[in-house]
């Protein structure tokens, strides 16, 4: 709970479509401060448009529900409304910047969100040397262009770089594990874990259960279709990696059987 | 670049207006009569008291001048608005050009103030040249450098000063019958630098001319030479401003460099003129055996720019590098580009160009590089990156290549972009407002230019874009 007794993060009924194709289908979420999400499901699911849409992507149109982030609907926010609150999205694929270099980056994003928009080059320096340090980032990164000529595993560690940074309450990530070896999946997670805390949610949207091993989630659901279909333990996405996504469509299918089996009955 | 460098530059926090479009009150010595004509240039000459074959240059320019149809290409429409007969094309401020600011009229020195000159001298600069509409009126030279024998004077002065070497090349790289403009100028040019750096010599700090158009309907005509002699080292930045009048003003520039073998001569303009003035400039370099010459050029300001900087490689592995950038807003049209001609063998050339059409403005790239045959070995690399922002915005690119020779490597890329939806949601999503998102895109993309200034002016021109960007967000 957050101060004022709300969730930190509440998501009801949310309906989205983009280009009139209606991608979430009323979603529904909770998390609470000091939990770690995961949202499983196939590509094309809704995960990325959920991110995306929380975090005010304006190619997106919301027909229907909520977004609360500590009690207060974000939907009418601008996308840096939204950040400077303390919502955070790691992109799946972060975009080149040329010309503007990791540090001037950083600086002005903590002075958008620092009051009287003022934070001292020492102190910046510092905490910045600090996190490169932590995720193992060589120094050099600094001064290079965001993102121009990053490789995979670069962007995604500049990401999480980025949340060390910025301090962000709400961390969504999204499909922070594709597209990376075994040893930069490793350093990302170790990332990850040391931003765990207390006081905040980590919702971590993936397609394979391979991150989990690393960043153990406290809870996981299953997005299929616009939907989350199912809610569970750890022991969701074992069963997951175990039999596919087609086991849940089958169960999906006999819950939908059964129902009209029912229906049917009662008639 | 180190990171500390760049992130302590100044936080930008300005007004949402073009600063420098204030005037003084008109207070000449001497004004000619509106309008182009024979006796005109007869008075200036006179004025100048300036050699004979300088007096006939100046005729035979006119009629050249005069014989020459206006250019049946770039903004034509433009180019035909402009009113010959309705510009003051000599105008003389002050009696006696000042060695100190104290013997600069009161005015004239406070206009110099508030543009940051005198400031700018006693922080960084080699030397100074202030022109204010046809005359230098200010002028310096650091003590080490006149015992070194580098002559920085107004062109006027260098001509009855150094009279056999302004002979030698005065031009010879640009002569009248080049352009209708370059006859205009050659007719009635004033002011301007005369710059000679000796053998050997290395000047490491800049030295700057600052050109500032007062009066309304004026025309300004500087002339500049640079000489850089064997070895030596220099860099040139001129800056310019003018006030913002209903009527159109008319700056029309001749430069001629010659980098003498092995020596390195950097020209950086920024040119910051009111949105009333036509700018059409005509800029030359000669670069000799592994000699290397530099036009860093930026355009921010002006109704209309046609400058197309040039490098002719006449001595074996000499250089040349052109990197320029653009910026065209509502009302302006930038018409930049550049032009390299490999004359002799291993010789090799970087054109870099960047442009910025927002909210209708227009840029185009004009290029042209040449190779002529015997140029074996020859490397040409040429970059034309354009950022359209905003509705109506225009981005036209205009390259032409003549390689007459097959032992050469030519290299040429284009991009034109738009600052993407996505680029903006990632920055917005850090904080960044989309105003500040779009400001640092910009900034971004014209990095590679700002890079290559002096510390403080590059600070000053990211404030200057920042200025053209506000505001720009609906």
């Amino acid at each position: 709970m957050s101060d004022n007794g709300q969730p930190l993060f509440e998501v009801q009924n949310l309906k989205v479509a983009i280009d009139g194709n209606e991608i979430l289908r009323g979603v529904d979420l909770t998390i609470n401060e000091g939990e770690v999400h995961a949202i499983m499901g196939r590509n094309g699911s809704g995960k990325s448009t959920m991110a995306n849409v929380v975090m005010g992507h304006p190619a997106y149109e919301v027909l229907e529900g909520s977004v609360k982030y500590k009690g207060e609907d974000v939907l009418d926010l601008d996308t840096d409304e939204r950040a400077r609150l303390g919502m955070f999205l790691a992109f799946q694929y972060p975009m080149a910047i040329p010309g503007v270099t990791v540090s001037k980056f950083l600086h002005s994003a903590l002075k958008a969100r620092a009051e009287g928009g003022d934070v001292p080059v020492r102190e910046f320096r510092v905490n910045l040397n600090k996190a490169m340090d932590l995720l193992g980032v060589d120094p050099s990164f600094a001064s290079r262009y965001v993102n121009d000529g990053f490789s995979g595993g670069e962007k995604k560690r500049l990401e999480i770089l980025q949340m060390f940074v910025l301090e962000p309450t709400l961390c969504i990530l999204d499909e922070t594990d594709s597209g990376l070896d075994i040893d930069a999946l490793k350093t990302v997670a170790e990332g990850i874990n040391a931003l765990r805390s207390e006081q905040r949610a980590i919702l971590l949207i993936t397609h394979y259960q391979r991150m989990l091993n690393y960043v153990e989630p406290d809870v996981v659901h299953v997005m299929m279709d616009g939907k989350i279909v199912r809610t569970g333990g750890i022991e969701l996405a074992e069963a997951l990696e175990e039999k596919g996504y087609e086991w849940i469509e089958q169960e999906l299918f006999h819950d939908t059987d059964a129902a009209t089996a029912a229906e049917a009955a009662q008639a | 670049m180190a990171p500390e460098t760049e992130v302590n530059r100044p936080e930008l926090n300005i007004s949402d207006d073009y600063k420098y479009g204030f005037h003084d009150p008109e207070k000449p010595v001497f004004k000619a009569e509106k309008g182009i004509n024979h006796e005109v240039v007869e008075q200036i000459s006179e004025i100048k008291n300036e050699p004979d074959w300088m007096r006939v240059f100046r005729h035979d320019a006119l009629d050249v001048f005069f014989s020459k149809p206006m250019p049946n290409w770039g903004d034509v429409d433009l180019l035909n608005a402009i009113d010959f007969d309705n510009i003051y094309y000599y105008l003389k401020p002050v009696e006696e050009q000042g060695k100190t600011w104290d013997d600069v009229p009161e005015d004239i020195k406070n206009t110099f103030d508030r543009l940051g000159i005198p400031e700018a001298e006693r922080k960084f600069l080699a030397g100074v040249s202030a022109q204010y509409d046809s005359e230098v009126v200010y002028h310096s030279l650091q003590e080490e450098l006149v015992k070194q024998g580098v002559i920085f004077l107004s062109m006027d002065d260098g001509l009855i000063e150094y009279e056999d070497i302004v002979k030698e090349y005065w031009a010879t790289a640009i002569p009248p019958t080049d352009n209708k403009f370059a006859a205009l100028n050659s007719a009635v040019w004033s002011g301007g630098s005369f710059v000679y750096i000796p053998k050997g010599v290395v000047v490491d700090i800049p030295l700057q001319a600052y050109f500032r158009i007062n009066a309304e309907n004026m025309g300004q005509f500087e002339r500049t030479l640079i000489i850089a002699d064997e070895g030596c080292r220099v860099h040139y930045i001129e800056g310019c401003t003018a006030p913002t009048y209903a009527a159109d003003s008319l700056h029309s520039a001749v430069v001629e460099l010659f980098a003498l073998p092995g020596s390195h001569l950097r020209y950086t303009t920024i040119q910051n003129w009111s949105k009333n003035v036509y700018n059409l400039v005509t800029k030359r370099a000669v670069a000799h055996e592994n000699a290397t010459v530099e036009w860093v050029d930026g355009n921010l300001g002006s109704k209309l720019t046609m400058k197309f900087p040039c490098v002719y490689l006449v001595g074996e592995k000499a250089h040349a590098e052109i990197l320029s950038i653009a910026f065209a807003s509502d009302g302006q049209h930038q018409d930049a580009g550049a032009k390299i001609y490999h004359v002799a063998p291993n010789t090799t050339s970087r054109i870099t160009s960047k442009s910025i059409s927002k909210d209708g403005g227009r840029a185009s790239y004009r290029g042209m590089v040449k190779v002529y045959p015997g140029a074996v070995g020859s490397k040409v690399h040429v970059e034309c990156d354009a950022l359209l922002m905003g509705e109506n915005s225009r981005s036209d690119t205009y390259p032409t290549m003549e390689i007459a020779e097959e032992q050469v490597q030519v290299e040429h890329e284009a991009r034109v972009s738009k600052v993407g939806d996505e680029q903006l949601f990632y920055l917005m999503s850090r904080g960044l407002t989309e105003e500040e998102a779009l400001v640092m895109v910009v900034n971004g993309f014209i990095e590679p230019f700002v890079k290559e200034l002096p510390m403080e002016y590059a600070v000053e021109f990211n404030r200057l874009i920042q200025l053209e960007m506000e505001g720009s967000v609906g």
